[in-house]
């Protein structure tokens, strides 16, 4: 069974990368600021069609992370708004550094589309997997993460990263997404998560691929009589202390859901503002501490138990914990 | 060498001269490199006050302004007392080195107002920070140039190639790096620890202008620099002969003053030393 057919989700139009390509080169034709800069992976990110589109403002470092990074910061100084695209699994660990010290520290106005992220790189195995983005990312003060659930999403997602003054990292896709929002009907904004499904009994706090899965999941609860409210926690950080204290007061229950290590990541962020406000019983959605196997990605997520059964499971099992519905 | 010429290196000298003895007292209150930036005086000096930077202390933020990369951070105290010494902010402002409430961190954190372009501190990143400005400024249609000064020992990271190589497949010709090329490193000679050498040889086979140059001569430094300005189609590099801890004897010969500073009797005679040096 497909991400979303469980839920009717639409198919999506186009591949993630292809709506990252042409909504930044929408944000180039509105901003003469923007610029490109690729780490030799245009042809895989999406950045390609600003290479055609806008020759000028493209600039492919070569693949040099550490240099690609310390390029942008330095056009970033000089008032441009510099896109870095790379892979994730290449780009955060060969350019921590740099990130750490040329544009968190310096709090520059830099943008990384991390490309394939998660495990979207499926088979080619676990050097190309990027589970550890948002830890990563995360622990640069001043960076925002924001991470798109559908083609809709990417296009708002790259706006707002444009029009936003400071660090962000964008984590994008190879493949399609189902369609969560109708055209032009995803509103992004840093720091707020939307919710995509209304329901009082659990909420599923999910990001990226895992919102179709959590609405799947939710669609399956809906059968055993739960209803489930989901939030597409689009900014992973900062995160929506409003929507995370919201669910935890009105459903009394959250699981989360993410293409990433539970440790650090997503669901970790979510359960702090629950333990500081408002402990509820909480489940963990998400890759544990292991690196995977070459695989495709439903193979990857059933083996790993981040799939939409296992978001009922845990939440049959949350609700239990709150005492029933 | 012409009278009027004679007169503005005197001069040069005299402000390398308090340069210098900042810096001894900065880092021999809140520790930090006094050798890493003895070495780099000079190349400092003639960079803002030798007429080579078009900068105004008045409006740093202005666009046009040149770009000073101060890769080596460790020289943090250098920059910042060029910089009192330039007018961007009041030589008593030199006192706060270190210390909570002052901008002046123990490596430089980026703060244009102050005239502290790039965050450095981690080895290796302001020959690809310099390169972003370059091509920025080529972009954006300004004239500046960008100068990036590296440390000798830095160059052993490889982040440095890749922008070296990069910039060469860029054909910057705005971008001039400074090598501070003192002869050690941190645990000590860097022939010994990671040799450099045939270094010369390295920046030409990555497609760059080489330029030597005795990088506590301030006439020459200069000479370079002019020189290194006209290329064109290019980057440029000046490797400038220093030596670690030039200034104070004692502290030439000894490489176990990378991270110390003297105290009691040893202060005073560095003091002296410098007070004393070129009179």
């Amino acid at each position: 069974m497909r991400i979303g057919e469980e839920a009717e989700l639409p198919r999506g139009t186009k591949q993630m990368r292809d709506a990252f390509a042409g909504a930044l080169v929408e944000v180039a034709r509105a901003d003469d600021r923007v610029i490109a800069l690729d780490g030799d992976l245009s042809s895989s990110t999406g950045m390609g069609l600003m290479r055609n589109t806008f020759p000028d403002r493209f600039f492919n470092i070569g693949i040099a992370e550490a240099n690609l990074v310390g390029v942008s910061a330095g056009f970033a100084a000089c008032g441009f708004i510099p896109f870095v695209g790379s892979l994730p699994c290449f780009l955060l660990p060969n350019a921590y550094d740099q990130l750490r010290l040329q544009v968190s520290i310096a709090g520059l106005n830099v943008k990384l589309l991390g490309s394939h992220a998660g495990v979207s790189t499926g088979r080619e195995g676990p050097t190309s997997h990027a589970i550890e983005d948002f830890a990563l990312v995360g622990g640069l003060p001043s960076f925002s993460i924001l991470v798109p659930s559908d083609e809709t999403a990417m296009a708002a997602c790259v706006k707002a990263a444009a029009d936003f003054v400071g660090p962000v990292y964008i984590r994008s896709s190879r493949g399609e997404f189902p369609r969560i929002y109708a055209e032009g009907k995803c509103r992004v904004r840093i720091g707020k998560a939307n919710v995509v499904r209304n329901g009082a009994d659990v909420t599923l706090a999910a990001c990226g691929l895992m919102v179709g899965v959590a609405l799947d999941a939710a669609a399956t609860l809906q059968k055993e009589g739960i209803q489930a409210r989901v939030l597409d926690m689009l900014s992973v950080k900062p995160i929506d202390r409003e929507a995370v204290l919201a669910a935890a007061r009105e459903t009394g229950a959250i699981v989360t859901a993410e293409e990433h290590l539970v440790r650090g990541g997503m669901g970790a962020a979510v359960a702090q503002v629950a333990a500081e406000e408002h402990p509820v019983p909480m489940r963990f959605i998400g890759v544990q501490d292991t690196h995977l196997e070459s695989g495709s990605v439903e193979e990857l997520m059933a083996r790993h138990h981040f799939a939409a059964p296992d978001i009922v499971e845990a939440a049959l099992d949350v609700v239990a914990a709150k005492g029933g519905r | 060498m012409t009278e009027a010429g004679r007169t503005n290196l005197a001069a040069l000298q005299e402000i390398a001269r308090s340069i210098r003895l900042d810096v001894l007292e900065m880092t021999a209150r809140m520790g930090g490199h006094p050798t890493s930036c003895f070495s780099a005086v000079e190349i400092l000096t003639v960079l803002y006050s030798g007429g080579i930077l078009k900068v105004r202390p008045a409006e740093p933020a202005w666009p046009d302004r040149d770009r000073f990369i101060l890769s080596k951070g460790h020289a943090a105290p250098a920059l910042y007392a060029v910089l009192a010494r330039a007018g961007f902010f009041d030589v008593s402002e030199l006192s706060g080195f270190r210390t909570m409430e002052s901008p002046l961190h123990g490596h430089p954190k980026q703060n244009v107002a102050i005239g502290v372009e790039v965050t450095s501190g981690s080895l290796g990143q302001g020959l690809s920070f310099g390169l972003g400005t370059a091509l920025a400024g080529r972009l954006g249609r300004h004239a500046f140039r960008v100068y990036v000064l590296l440390g000798d020992g830095e160059c052993d990271e490889g982040q440095v190639w890749e922008a070296a190589m990069a910039a060469a497949h860029f054909r910057v010709e705005n971008l001039t790096a400074i090598v501070d090329y003192n002869k050690y490193q941190q645990t000590g000679p860097i022939a010994r620890e990671m040799a450099l050498e045939p270094f010369g040889e390295k920046w030409k086979a990555f497609g760059w202008h080489v330029e030597e140059a005795d990088g506590h001569d301030m006439e020459d430094l200069r000479r370079r620099l002019d020189c290194a300005r006209v290329v064109q189609g290019r980057p440029q590099v000046v490797i400038a002969h220093t030596k670690k801890g030039k200034g104070v004897s004692f502290m030439e010969s000894d490489y176990t003053f990378h991270a110390r500073s003297p105290v009691g009797d040893q202060l005073q005679q560095a003091r002296e030393e410098i007070l004393h040096a070129h009179r």
